[in-house]
């Protein structure tokens, strides 16, 4: 028993000293153009005070510096504390190590959408995800990989484009359109709870893009509207204050070519979606509604 | 350079309402975004938007209310707009589809909100804040307003003429974050500036990591006068780790605070008798942290928040976003067990002086939103209150920017506003003194062509950033982590005079330091280096403005608090605390409150719960 304890600790000591060393080699390599002497040495400070570690394998790439036109994997390691998040992790590093280390991210709860990344081979939002989520083992995973999300362009580091993306979404006319007002000015337009219920979901969502990036249709037809643009159709669609003549014009919109008789039920899209939009559902039901459209006009 | 009759700088609640308020009077307007709009901090609003709306409510109902919490520090001209105007606002956003919650006839649910004689908060779940950006951001699209997306403002083109009341804003200066180029952008009616709140002054805010003060800095270097700058409202529940936002709807819906006897505290310490938990945001704030210090806190940091007896169907229908907030960020299922919360950094009721046009001192400059101080909030903010708040002076500030009449102001702006300069004011260090002032105020030679205004204020930033990205030195991290650490240690909930001098030491100290920053990424593409490092520098300027006014009130009123002065002091200190930037200084002024409107005059009282 007791030799056990010994093991398991020297196992400890082992991966905070090799820890220390892999700081040392990022940290070495940022020294050589810049005094970082306070930040770093506290840096290494924590990492060997703390208890427990994570690595991070990151993906570096910038088109305009010598070095760094070649992507690579760059890791880093910091300590780890309860509830940390992947998103906090990368800020540790880039706050402590390297400071051009790129991301997008703002809100750190969830609903800004900007920093959705590729985590250990998953689409997932950096602030959303736990660190200790990552693998099944009690405390944190050993390595984490972060990528920036699949089938974009890269324009540094973690960033990518997301232009596709915002024209598919503006493709669907995503904006509320009605002719019928009320007539006093302070009057509502009623809706009833179920249909407020019924669009609840794919309003939700906050254009992180997970859902494109983790599509194989999307990745093999570049015009495919996508799960996030259609779910956008849906939303309008659905809502019943805008009128039946609508929602025949939005069913025309996505029914086109590259709209929602691409989507081959492959529920990637649902699975990464961090708002829990059942959007292979509404692609569906879309579907459906198109058929039943298509009896009443021909 | 590009040009536009109005450009709006920020594209959260403020700057979408705006700019679609501008295009409706036929102006050629852009938005200019460090954020693309939707990723704006509007976005994480959970509880709700006030609007007296019903039968047996009343705007001026809505305007007492607002005028009490304040207590009696906000402007009444700007209060009565506040509330008269925004339950066609509201209504707007209703008709432009936003998908508030119902009832059961169909029309909008309102909820009760903490300080409020009614329950008058609009909501839409625990995200109401996401639907308005959202919406709007949807009418921009479809009107199809230029949006900017990814350009960082770092600096107006404001004419150098002495006397800041004779300056005129022409534009403002751009960093391309996608491809490192330094823009001008010409305006050729106005600037609005609506770039949200400065949270990351403080290391425990609800706020985003994008609101570091921006537009207040920029401003008050260029020399628009900021206002109330001591009235920093914490949010009495934040997650403890996180700061992240456990929304007043939790309270308004009924939820309970208790502390680690099991004590429902806010009313068996008498904190606020009758509304309870319910009390304004600052009372309850203070109720907390007293508990804690004096033993009752749990782990000696937080206290109980408990929804779990109004029931799951309830929850889910209500607040169904709290359950993923507490879950995915403090490991806290609701439903089953209550949320440990404490204070946090939540909301600046200081900012930009403007008028209830709008306008600041400058002409052409305008600010709306939580970046400026039209003083609707006074020393502290009502729940609910400050949604309507960016679309009622966001409308107003773009159609004024883009040529609609609105009538005199009754609030007047600028130095010559103030009624007395703070001579006495006893500080350990001279604030603020350091050279090169230059850097930041206007363009040379009192120049008269727009275009050579704009030019030549795009040619000190090209010069200014090259030179952070070419030299050597620290890393701006450390500066702002220093500076964050002080102001949560010296100038928070509770503030003693040591403590605020202690601050504007350590904040002297960062000033000092950050001389000596440098860029070390040297790539032109996406710099988020480069950009974090100018917005250490505005973090600075809006601490040392924070600190300052705090220093100087001397009293107790809303949010700020003062250990040897317990009162409110309603003789001196019916005035706001004025900060200019002059030659490179901090100079402090006052200037009172107007308590008289249009449709009456607000008697100050003592404020009780
Ligand atoms: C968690 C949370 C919950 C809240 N809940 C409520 C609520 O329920 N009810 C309520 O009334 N209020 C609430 N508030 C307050 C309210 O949401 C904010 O005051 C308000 O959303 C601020 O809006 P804004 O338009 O002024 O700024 P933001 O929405 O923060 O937008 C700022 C914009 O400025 C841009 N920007 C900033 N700096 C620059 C720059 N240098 N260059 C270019 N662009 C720049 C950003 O990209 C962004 O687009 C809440 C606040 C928080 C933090
Ligand atoms: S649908 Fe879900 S995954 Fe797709 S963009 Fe919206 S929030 Fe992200
Ligand atoms: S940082 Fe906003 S969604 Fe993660």
């Amino acid at each position: 028993m007791s030799t056990q304890v010994t093991e398991q600790e020297q196992e400890e000591q082992e991966t905070v000293e090799e820890a220390v060393e892999q700081t040392e080699a990022v940290g070495a390599a940022r020294a050589a153009q810049v005094d970082y002497g306070f930040m770093e040495e506290k840096a290494e400070q924590e990492v060997r005070d703390a208890e427990t570690t994570v690595k991070l394998k990151v993906f570096r790439y910038d088109p305009e510096v010598a070095g760094k036109k070649e992507p690579r994997f760059d890791t880093f390691t910091v300590p780890f504390h309860k509830g940390m998040t992947v998103l906090d992790a990368l800020m540790y590093a880039r706050d402590h190590y390297d400071s051009s280390l790129t991301f997008r991210h703002s809100c750190r709860q969830a609903v800004c959408g900007s920093d959705a990344l590729f985590v250990n081979g998953r689409q997932r939002l950096g602030c959303k995800t736990q660190l200790a989520d990552l693998d099944d083992s009690e405390g944190p995973p050993g390595t984490v990989t972060i990528e920036p999300l699949p089938h974009s362009d890269v324009v540094k580091d973690l960033v990518v484009d997301m232009q596709h993306f915002y024209d598919q979404m503006e493709a669907v006319e995503p904006y509320f359109q009605t002719d019928e007002y009320p007539k006093g000015e302070l009057e509502e337009q009623r809706q009833t709870r179920e249909n407020r219920e019924k669009i609840k979901m794919s309003t939700r969502c906050i254009w992180c893009s997970a859902c494109m990036s983790s599509c194989n249709i999307a990745a093999g037809d570049n015009e495919y509207l996508g799960p996030a643009a259609i779910n956008k159709a849906y939303r309008f669609a659905m809502d019943e204050r805008e009128g039946e003549a609508q929602k025949q014009r939005r069913l025309e919109i996505i029914e086109q070519e590259h709209g929602v008789w691409r989507c081959q039920t492959q529920f990637s899209c649902t699975e990464v979606c961090p708002k829990d939009i059942p959007l292979t559902e509404h692609i569906q039901e879309l579907k459906r509604e198109a058929v039943k459209s298509n009896l009443k006009f021909w | 350079m590009h040009e536009h009759d109005v450009i709006v700088v920020g594209a959260g609640g403020a700057g979408l309402r705006a700019a679609i308020a501008a295009h409706e009077e036929g102006a050629d307007v852009a938005l200019v975004t460090k954020l693309h709009p939707v990723r704006s901090h509007t976005g994480a609003a959970e509880g709700g938007i006030n609007a007296a709306l019903r039968d047996g409510d009343d705007w001026t109902d809505h305007a007492y209310d607002t005028m009490k919490g304040s207590d009696y520090l906000g402007d009444a001209p700007a209060i009565e707009t506040l509330c008269s105007t925004s339950p066609e606002e509201v209504i707007q956003l209703e008709h432009w589809g936003m998908p508030f919650s119902r009832e059961d006839d169909g029309r909008v649910s309102q909820r009760p909100f903490g300080g409020l004689s009614f329950p008058r908060t609009t909501y839409a779940g625990a995200e109401t804040g996401h639907h308005l950006l959202h919406t709007m951001y949807e009418q921009v699209v479809k009107r199809g307003i230029k949006v900017y997306d990814e350009f960082y403002v770092s600096q107006l083109a404001v004419t150098d003429h002495d006397d800041p009341e004779d300056r005129e804003c022409h534009g403002v200066v751009a960093y391309d974050i996608r491809s490192g180029d330094v823009v001008g952008f010409h305006a050729r009616n106005g600037v609005v500036l609506a770039t949200g709140g400065d949270g990351q002054v403080y290391d425990h805010t609800t706020n985003a990591v994008a609101n570091t003060g921006d537009g207040p800095a920029m401003a008050y270097r260029a020399g628009a006068p900021v206002e109330d700058m001591e009235f920093v409202q914490f949010h009495p529940t934040t997650l403890p780790s996180t700061g992240v936002l456990i929304s007043e709807g939790v309270r308004g819906e009924g939820g309970i605070l208790y502390n680690k006897e099991g004590e429902r505290f806010m009313f068996e310490y008498g904190y606020a008798n009758n509304a309870g938990e319910l009390a304004s945001r600052d009372v309850v704030s203070r109720a907390e942290l007293t508990e804690v210090n004096e033993g009752r806190g749990i782990e000696d940091e937080y206290v109980y928040l408990d929804m779990r007896h109004l029931g799951d169907e309830r929850i889910v229908d209500r607040l169904e976003n709290i359950i993923h907030l507490a879950e995915d960020f403090e490991g806290v299922n609701p439903l089953e067990e209550p949320m440990p919360v404490k204070p946090g950094q939540h909301y600046h009721m200081g900012g930009i002086e403007t008028n209830e046009n709008g306008e600041t001192c400058i002409s052409g400059l305008y600010a709306a939103g939580e970046c400026a101080c039209v003083s609707v909030h006074g020393s502290n903010r009502l729940g609910g209150n400050a949604l309507p708040e960016l679309i009622v002076f966001g409308a107003r500030a773009g159609y004024h920017a883009a040529g609609r009449d609105l009538g005199e102001a009754q609030i007047p702006t600028g130095p010559s506003a103030g009624t007395e300069d703070e001579t006495g004011l006893d500080t350990p260090v001279s604030p603020g003194a350091l050279d090169s002032p230059d850097e930041d105020v206007a363009a040379d030679g009192a120049m008269v062509d727009p275009g050579a205004v704009v030019e030549s204020a795009v040619e000190r930033e090209r010069t200014r950033m090259t030179e952070m990205l070419e030299n050597d030195g620290r890393n701006h991290a450390e500066v702002r982590q220093k500076l964050q650490k002080a102001m949560t240690e010296n100038v928070n909930v509770f503030r003693r005079e040591q403590n605020l001098k202690k601050a504007l030491e350590i904040i002297r100290e960062c000033r000092e330091e950050y001389q000596d920053v440098a860029v070390s990424d040297p790539s032109r593409t996406y710099n988020t280096d480069l950009i974090h490092t100018i917005e250490t520098r505005n973090l600075i300027d809006i601490a040392e403005t924070i600190t300052l006014g705090a220093l100087a009130r001397d009293e107790f009123r809303g949010a700020h608090w003062r250990e040897a002065h317990q009162e409110r002091k309603d003789e001196t200190w019916l005035k706001h605390t004025m900060i200019s930037w002059n030659d490179g200084q901090p100079k402090l002024y006052y200037k009172p409150v107007i308590l008289e409107g249009e449709e009456k005059t607000y008697e100050p009282k003592v404020r009780s719960y």
